[in-house]
């Protein structure tokens, strides 16, 4: 099968819009979604199917949240940090959403960056998303030993709830996990495109086919998403 | 041919725009971070927090992550399932507020 850019059978202009061009698609034959590679469906799946995850962690906190008897410690003391002696609640969550939020803008401008071809900029913006993001593991790492140090486990805590603690530990745990796991498919990726595999079609170690600039968009997309779930857990367990 | 061809189907938008949006996901952050630190309560809390997060994941989605240029086969078929979730939240909250009842009511001993 040759490997081929996104399948472009008829110009996509031609195609209706709206619900109209929803039914179309779904309803054609062989591709309902017409100006996507195969890798960005896929990651787009792989992504809804993480979401569902997530949602579900998320969920069992709620769940076990709204039915204990026991008052819930409150997450505004409980990752406060002392600044310079002043007392500052939460800061060390709100700084490692700053240090998440400008790893996804470097994204964003390296996806751009590779469809122009700028291999340097490209690679640079990405190397530059990825040391944000082992940062921002670092500081996970830090917020950790810290409340373990304090007495924090999943099943006990010293100010209130026990489900705090294994809440905490499992939903902070699996997003960290989905961040290092990015830096290291941003490290992959980067080199890459440092070395030019996109545009002399080295063929890749694992896969032995060629690849695409789309890449940095599909490796983007993954990106972006652990900073979106970053939103939901920053709103639901450090605010609520 | 091939370059047009290579195009077709990419994402290319003006770099003025993502940092635009970069700069708005800082002001909401930050809005999100002043809810705690004044330590605002009750619905005003929740609704605020409420808004900023949906505020910063449509950002994220729709110009980040491209979605919003997508065609509508693609955008329905990743974000109309999520949804689903919330039905689970209903159910999820009914248990919840039975577990409560129970152990308020009859496990005095049994708390946690």
């Amino acid at each position: 099968m040759p490997d081929t850019a996104p399948m472009q059978a008829q110009d996509s202009t031609a195609r209706s819009a709206g619900w109209r061009g929803v039914v179309a698609d779904w309803s054609s034959d062989q591709q309902s979604f017409k100006d996507v590679s195969w890798g960005k469906a896929m990651m787009w799946i792989f992504l809804l199917s993480d979401t569902f995850i997530f949602g579900c962690f998320l969920l069992s906190y709620m769940t076990v949240r709204m039915s204990t008897v026991v008052p819930w410690p409150n997450p505004s003391e409980v990752f406060a940090l002392e600044i310079g002696g002043v007392h500052l609640p939460l800061i060390l969550i709100a700084i490692m959403t700053f240090v998440l939020i400008t790893s996804s803008g470097t994204m964003a401008m390296a996806v751009n960056y590779a469809y122009r071809r700028d291999r340097r900029r490209t690679a640079l913006l990405m190397l530059l998303t990825a040391a944000l993001g082992a940062s921002f593991v670092g500081m996970q790492a830090f917020e950790w030993s810290k409340l373990i140090h304090e007495g924090v486990r999943p099943w006990e805590n010293p100010w209130g709830a026990a489900q705090f603690g294994s809440s905490f530990f499992m939903i902070t745990g699996f997003h960290g996990t989905h961040v290092t796991f990015g830096v290291i498919f941003l490290v992959i990726v980067a080199r890459k495109v440092w070395r030019g595999d996109f545009d002399d079609g080295r063929r890749g170690f694992f896969t032995s086919r060629k690849g695409r600039y789309e890449i940095v968009e599909i490796t983007g997309l993954y990106w972006h998403f652990v900073d979106l779930v970053w939103v939901f857990i920053f709103a639901f367990f450090y605010l609520w | 041919m091939a370059e047009a061809a290579a195009h077709a189907g990419q994402q290319q938008h003006p770099l003025r725009l993502y940092v635009v949006v970069w700069v708005w996901l800082f002001i909401l952050s930050t809005f999100s971070y002043l809810v705690d630190f004044f330590q605002l309560q009750g619905y005003l809390r929740w609704s605020l927090i409420l808004l900023f997060m949906m505020l910063k994941a449509g950002l994220i989605t729709a110009v980040f992550m491209h979605m919003a240029w997508e065609r509508l086969a693609l955008a329905y078929a990743i974000l109309l399932p999520p949804l689903l979730v919330l039905v689970f939240v209903g159910i999820m909250v009914l248990e919840a507020d039975y577990t409560l009842f129970t152990r308020e009511e009859f496990l005095e001993a049994g708390r946690g």
